[in-house]
């Protein structure tokens, strides 16, 4: 039995896989045909990235959008999660639900509804409004790794700071702040990927200014193009597993710092 | 209602993103709600309330067709997500020893956290005339002549997006099996049943509730997806968001698609909904048994 | 010191502090004693400021606490999860609360040695927090609270989290500790025996309201109530009747032991007839030895249960006119024999090792 759970989970694995593999295969390709056989190793579809028009532009957008996602994003989750695990309130348990309903809700609806209601104001469509519509879908999972953080974090580690003299404020940078900073790191990269990967409501939202997905999307009707869009992928792939590493890597090393470690899942 | 510190230190701490959420998803929906009821013209919106929009979309053939072939592909797509997820959660929790399951979670959430796009746009890579599985079956010599079947159609919608929420699957129903207590496999294989018997009487019934939730999280999302349809689907394969997204743009009728958006969501809350209630209903009569 | 009057606290419906005043001397140690639930946790709590009574006031040192926030209070609290902070070593740790009080580097440098000497934690500046030992913990607790040199330290249940052995140690430490620097310590408990090793005096608490409050001594030889009475060490509770009083005194019938006079007019409002229960401690009655006549009071009984344990023997008696067993405790010295199970014994009591209560 367990010979056939080791075999089915490693085709299991590569099947995952796969086509994120076959990524860096054909962005090294020498052949604007994707199929194999291989035809030999260049390095001018990354090349051909710099002269793209607009591509440029697209990842500036993508990275201001991301970046303000992600602080904003954590920002709330940090009070929601706060709230959520260390008061009690009325009305708790609905206004929580509420905020992480995005999570739940297929993006397209969230897009063409927030994309009624600027209209609807007469507000115009740009970088900030797709801000908005990202920091709407990560705040429920920045506040999934966060209530973690603030679950582990002993009340009476800010009662003792009060105790000894300091004030709500300073207690929270000395004391609140450097116990969550794992949540709050992985928090942040998680909401950075999200954003810079997010497609449907960039592409409702964004006005003249596109993102780097909605960019990718243009050029995708382009079969000339399919190499090029292939090293792109690459570059995001790398980056994005490297975003994530790392932030596992911060959680890791900070959990084993506050001694909370030798616990599966965590 | 005793207000005492803790209360309003932490009612103040969720009024900010409680409001954002308010004002960014409550507010819009609303709107949207509101909009359905109004009829555009070319540029022009009529304010009139009118039910044509819901008229239209429950009863043309067109948009009929639409959700329900959006509701059969994702009925096919969550079944079978689920039933691939499946082993793999249960290699993770009872196989894997506990020093490596974080290791593994990371594993099968990276592919979820690459670029979406990309991924499908892949799939459309491999699945092509002249793309990998072709060009690899061909010169396995299995077939003389690319397959035509595997790309532009429902088959190819399906494929993709097992593929792309498999992780999404697998999640939930490692998490219930994690939270199985060990010792009631211990006290089963004490009372007399065999490895199979242990899984089929105390693991499977202990897991249902990840399956339950891999099932929702699966099938909520994938009924509206727009990139999978659009990119793979073909004219054969097009999906609700799809046309909603066409309303929006090209045929400058937002409030079609306003009604068609909420209809869909109706529908899906609905399936939901009497999909928990069987759920119940089959789980009370195990406790009870 | 610190002067509580009419003290009360609710949670929603739940009553949780009913109407507390005491008073806490300078200088001395004092215990809040209870079971859980009693309240006496949300007492000290309240006194150091994070929670706040709904009626009634705290005052420290003639001030009124009512308008001050803990961290402005002249208390410093050892919590019962110590609240060792994980981010910083130990003379981070100690030295935390020195930064709000604008004490300078070398200053706190100074302060933090000879703080961690005081609590036998020399040269344990440099450890991690986490990487230390529950004990070791605790120290790191009392220190960061002592160095701030507070009017009152507060302590919550300071060695429920410590093993039996250290329990004992930590307790004649804290004892001494507080000796030396002359300061009011305030200690919660519901170890009973903790109470009476560590105080000056005992306030017992139940369900929210204060029972008792007196010296060890006092409570565990004169209990206010049945209640406080059973609550330390066991105590045989036996019915009894007033039988006569006069100005010089009462006669009290103890049902099995006999008639006792007692000078005290311990109950003016009673009437005769009435019942009480007398409170008798198995160590205070003896069994008494063929030629020994020299107790106050003598009564015959059968021994029906011997339960021997090491230092002492408890034995089970059955006297006449009582279905209740009396628990009479001996000590094992070498010259006594071990009575058996059906051996008729004269046991030896007198007025001092009765204490008269009302049945509550």
């Amino acid at each position: 039995m367990n010979i056939a759970l080791r075999i089915y989970i490693l085709v299991f694995v590569l099947f995952l896989y796969a086509p994120t593999l076959l990524l860096p295969l054909f962005a090294f390709n020498d052949s604007s045909i994707i199929a194999f056989p291989l035809s030999g190793f260049t390095l001018e579809w990354f090349s051909a990235l710099w002269q793209e028009n607009g591509l440029q532009s697209a990842a500036v957008n993508s990275l201001i959008i991301a970046t303000a996602s992600s602080i904003l994003a954590t920002t709330l989750a940090m009070l929601a999660s706060s709230a959520s695990v260390r008061h009690d309130f009325p009305g708790k348990a609905p206004m929580m639900g509420i905020i992480m309903v995005p999570m739940f809700l297929p993006e397209i609806i969230i897009g063409v509804s927030l994309l009624t209601m600027l209209v609807l104001a007469g507000l115009p469509l740009s970088i900030y409004t797709i801000i908005l519509g990202h920091t709407l879908i990560c705040v429920p999972f920045c506040i999934a790794i966060l209530r973690s953080s603030f679950q582990h974090l002993d009340p009476s580690m800010e009662e003792a700071s009060l105790d000894l003299g300091e004030t709500r404020a300073t207690t929270f940078r000395r004391i609140t702040l450097p116990l969550i900073v794992p949540g709050v790191v992985s928090s942040l990269l998680i909401a950075f990927t999200i954003s810079l990967d997010e497609f449907v409501i960039a592409f409702f939202l964004s006005g003249t200014e596109p993102t780097l997905p909605v960019y990718i999307w243009s050029q995708l009707r382009f079969p000339k193009k399919t190499p090029i869009i292939m090293a792109l992928g690459t570059v995001l792939l790398v980056v994005s597993v490297c975003l994530l590493s790392f932030s596992e890597l911060v959680k890791r090393r900070n959990l084993r710092r506050l001694g909370l470690d030798h616990r599966p899942g965590v | 209602m005793n207000m005492n510190e803790n209360t309003a230190r932490g009612l103040s701490q969720i009024s900010l993103p409680f409001l954002f959420t308010m004002l960014l998803l409550a507010a819009p929906i609303v709107l949207l709600f509101a909009m359905s009821f109004w009829t555009q013209d070319f540029l022009t919106i009529d304010h009139t309330l009118s039910l044509s929009n819901y008229k239209q979309a429950w009863s043309e053939p067109i948009y009929q067709t639409l959700m329900l072939r959006s509701l059969k592909i994702s009925m096919i797509v969550t079944a079978l997500t689920v039933c691939l997820a499946y082993p793999a959660a249960y290699y993770m929790s009872f196989v894997v020893p506990n020093h490596r399951k974080a290791l593994w979670v990371f594993l099968i959430t990276i592919p979820f956290w690459t670029s979406y796009l990309m991924r499908i746009y892949l799939w459309k890579v491999i699945l092509g005339y002249n793309g990998v599985v072709n060009g690899s079956l061909i010169d396995l010599g299995l077939i003389a002549e690319p397959l035509e079947f595997i790309l532009y159609n429902q088959l190819a919608v399906v494929v993709t997006l097992s593929h792309a929420w498999l992780p999404f699957a697998v999640l939930p129903i490692f998490v219930a099996m994690e939270k199985i207590d060990r010792s009631y496999l211990e006290a089963a294989q004490d009372l007399g049943d065999s490895a199979f018997w242990r899984f089929l009487r105390v693991t499977l019934p202990l897991s249902m509730t990840g399956v339950i939730a891999a099932t929702l999280i699966v099938f909520v999302p994938t009924i509206g997806d727009y990139v999978t349809p659009k990119l793979v689907g073909g004219p054969d394969g097009l999906m609700i968001a799809n046309m909603i997204e066409l309303q929006f743009k090209k045929a400058n009728n937002a409030p079609l698609g306003a009604a068609l958006a909420l209809s869909a969501m109706l529908l899906v809350a609905a399936v939901a909904a009497i999909f928990l209630w069987l759920n119940r209903r089959y789980l009370q009569t195990e406790t009870r048994a | 010191m610190i002067k509580l009057e009419k003290i009360q606290k609710y949670y929603g419906q739940y009553h949780a502090l009913r109407d507390i005043s005491c008073d806490m001397v300078e200088g001395e140690f004092f215990s809040l004693l209870g079971p859980s639930g009693s309240g006496k946790t949300t007492l000290l709590r309240t006194i150091a400021g994070f929670e706040h009574p709904d009626s009634g006031d705290v005052s420290i040192d003639g001030q009124s606490m009512a308008k001050v926030p803990p961290n402005k209070r002249p208390t410093n609290m050892v919590f019962q999860s110590y609240a060792i902070f994980p981010h910083m070593n130990v003379a981070e740790n100690v030295a935390y609360g020195l930064r709000s009080k604008a004490v300078n580097k070398t200053d706190q440098l100074k302060l933090v040695r000879d703080t961690l000497a005081k609590v036998d934690l020399a040269g344990y500046e440099d450890r991690a927090a986490h990487a230390m030992s529950g004990g070791q913990r605790q120290r790191v607790a009392l220190a960061r609270a002592l160095i701030l040199k507070p009017k009152v330290l507060l302590l919550d249940e300071p060695l429920s989290a410590l093993d039996r052995k250290l329990r004992e140690e930590m307790q004649s430490e804290l004892r001494r500790l507080q000796r030396n620097l002359g300061i009011t310590f305030v200690l919660v408990t519901h170890d009973q025996e903790e109470a009476l090793t560590m105080s000056d005096r005992v306030a017992v608490m139940f369900e929210g309201r204060i029972a008792q409050v007196d010296t060890p001594e006092t409570l565990y030889r004169r209990p206010a109530s049945k209640r406080v009475a059973e609550f330390f060490g066991s105590m045989n509770v036996l019915p009894a009747k007033l039988i006569d009083k006069s100005i010089h005194g009462q006669t009290v019938g103890i049902d099995g032991l006999g008639h006792i006079e007692v000078p005290e007019n311990q109950f003016p409002e009673i009437a005769l007839e009435s019942n009480l229960c007398a409170g008798v401690r198995p160590e205070s009655m003896t069994i008494l030895e063929e030629d020994d006549n020299t107790a106050e009071k003598q009564t015959d009984g059968v021994i029906t249960d011997v339960e021997y344990r090491g230092e002492m023997t408890y034995y089970d008696v059955r006297f006449e006119g009582t279905e209740q067993l009396v628990c009479v405790s001996m000590r094992n010295t070498t010259a006594r024999r071990i009575k058996q199970v059906g051996d008729a014994v004269r046991i030896g009591w007198g007025r001092d090792s009765v204490v008269l209560l009302v049945d509550q």
